[in-house]
């Protein structure tokens, strides 16, 4: 590290022939992921070129309206995506986005009053999207867990009906469950922060020059927040979605598990 | 007034007629046998009059109200179901006996589970046993314990004696038999058509999702 940050293009040219090495691998070994393999890596370049401009193009705007509409922006894709996992929960979508949305403004504010981060594009932007990316595989995985055990658990909820609980009762311990499941990929990563993986973020710091005991803070304030909001975007999602599965007479209902929700 | 009025009452699950236009009345203080084949849809029966799943058409009145009208957890309350395959949740024992006072916040009441534990033949040390670790019979007394910790105007017990032998049987026949005496309304499925004779005022016979007869005894 000579305490540059950018990489000049003939060398980005050079490396890009790594990318040749996962293709004579699938041609040779006949895996016929040749085709996926160069779409993918077309996309990677178009999407991110085109990220590289609009972001360069709003950190220069530093308009605070702006930012809130992006972020607004990215929420809502989190939880289109999300939402595919929970199909058949009535109003995903709003529950999605309002639990991205929750977890995400509290998580920010935080942040932004305590003075860690300033509400600046090239601050702001990045940090959300490390924080919306995150509430949203969380959010799936809720899902996921809750249409799997409603089904499974129909017995136990049936019981709790009959003896004359509530349906929040009834629920509670597939509510946790799937509170639980949703976190704790977001657990683990941080139990295994610097043993098994230096984290994309710190990585990248360090790489455009930056301290090591410099790039940790940053990290230590990112595994703060990637818990604080998947634990409440679970939370939200899963104590709003719960209803869905009973109707008006308190009755549970059958969802019927689609195809994709794998 | 009948204490429950079944009128037309169908059930159609996926495109599949489970029960047609099903009709009887129960008066409050019957003992009421439930027979008939395999997959005739008793249990669907009996889930109707708990409130469970409601009829695709007809109604179901009880104490003259339509059931829907009532707030359903007061009504689950009100009319207890015990399943065909009794199911204890959480860890132990205890929990499962601890849910229907949490319900109604309410302590729990020790004593009165050593009333019912030592009516159905149930050792008081079970109350911490492991629900892993119980026979089919056991869970079977225990969920029907969880029933009766408080006691339901109407009893709706699904083949409750399915894994019990001969002498536990006859206990909770016994048990069944003299809540009804105090007055408490009971619908029993049961396999055995003896037995149904013994106990029950009135035995209906279900067959193909339609009822085929209702038989007055006393
Ligand atoms: N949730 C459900 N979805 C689809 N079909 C169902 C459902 N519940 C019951 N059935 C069907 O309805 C029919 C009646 O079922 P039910 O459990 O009421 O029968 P049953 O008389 O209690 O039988 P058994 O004596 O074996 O307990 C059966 O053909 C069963 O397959
Ligand atoms: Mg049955």
């Amino acid at each position: 590290m000579n305490g540059s940050i950018a990489i000049d293009n003939t060398s980005l040219l050079i490396a890009s022939s790594l990318v040749l090495v996962s293709l004579y691998l699938s041609y040779s070994q006949k895996l016929g992921i040749e085709k996926e393999t160069l779409v993918s890596v077309a996309r990677a370049i178009i999407q991110l070129v085109i990220v590289g401009y609009i972001l360069e193009y709003i950190f220069g705007l530093e308009s605070s309206l702006f930012t809130t509409l992006l972020l607004l922006f990215m929420a809502f894709n989190a939880a289109y995506n999300a939402s595919k996992r929970g199909k058949g929960i009535q109003k995903i979508l709003t529950i999605s986005f309002g639990a991205i949305a929750t977890g995400t403004v509290l998580t920010l504010s935080v942040l932004v009053f305590s003075g860690t981060i300033a509400y600046e594009p090239y601050q702001i932007i990045p940090v959300s999207g490390m924080i919306i990316s995150n509430s949203m595989v969380a959010l799936g995985v809720c899902y996921k867990q809750m249409l799997s055990d409603f089904k499974s658990k129909r017995e136990e909820v049936e019981t709790k009906l009959s003896l004359g609980a509530d349906i929040l009762p009834s629920s509670i311990g597939i509510i946790r469950d799937a509170i639980r499941t949703g976190m704790i990929p977001t657990i683990d990563s941080a139990r295994t922060l610097g043993i098994v993986s230096l984290p994309g973020m710190m990585t990248g710091l360090i790489l455009a020059g930056i301290s090591p005991i410099e790039a940790i803070k940053y990290q230590i304030m990112v595994t703060f927040m990637l818990l604080s909001t998947t634990s409440i975007s679970s939370y939200v999602a899963c104590y709003l979605s719960y209803r869905s599965f009973f109707n008006t007479r308190k009755q549970l209902v059958s969802i019927k598990l689609k195809q994709d929700n794998i | 007034m009948p204490l429950l009025d079944l009128q037309n009452v169908s059930f159609v699950n996926d495109g599949k007629a489970i029960l047609r236009n099903v009709s009887f009345v129960v008066e409050a203080g019957d003992f009421i046998s439930i027979v008939g084949p395999s997959g005739s849809g008793k249990s669907t029966l009996l889930r109707l009059c708990s409130h469970l799943i409601s009829p695709t058409g007809g109604n179901i009145f009880y104490k003259g109200v339509n059931m829907n009208e009532y707030i359903p957890t007061d009504l689950r309350k009100s009319i207890a179901y015990c399943s065909q395959s009794p199911y204890l949740f959480g860890n132990n024992v205890k929990e499962n006996l601890d849910f229907p006072f949490s319900v109604r916040k309410m302590p729990f009441n020790e004593g009165r589970v050593k009333e019912l534990f030592s009516l159905f033949n149930i050792p008081f040390t079970f109350l911490t046993a492991d629900v892993q670790n119980l026979s089919g019979g056991e869970k079977q007394r225990i969920s029907l314990v969880r029933t009766l910790l408080f006691l339901p105007e109407v009893l709706l017990l699904d083949e409750i004696t399915s894994a019990l032998d001969a002498e536990n049987t006859r206990m909770v026949e016994n048990a069944v038999s003299s809540l009804n005496n105090e007055g408490i309304t009971v619908l029993w499925i049961t396999h055995d058509p003896e037995k149904s004779q013994k106990y029950a005022n009135k035995i209906i016979t279900v067959e193909a999702g339609k009822i085929n007869s209702l038989e007055v005894l006393k």
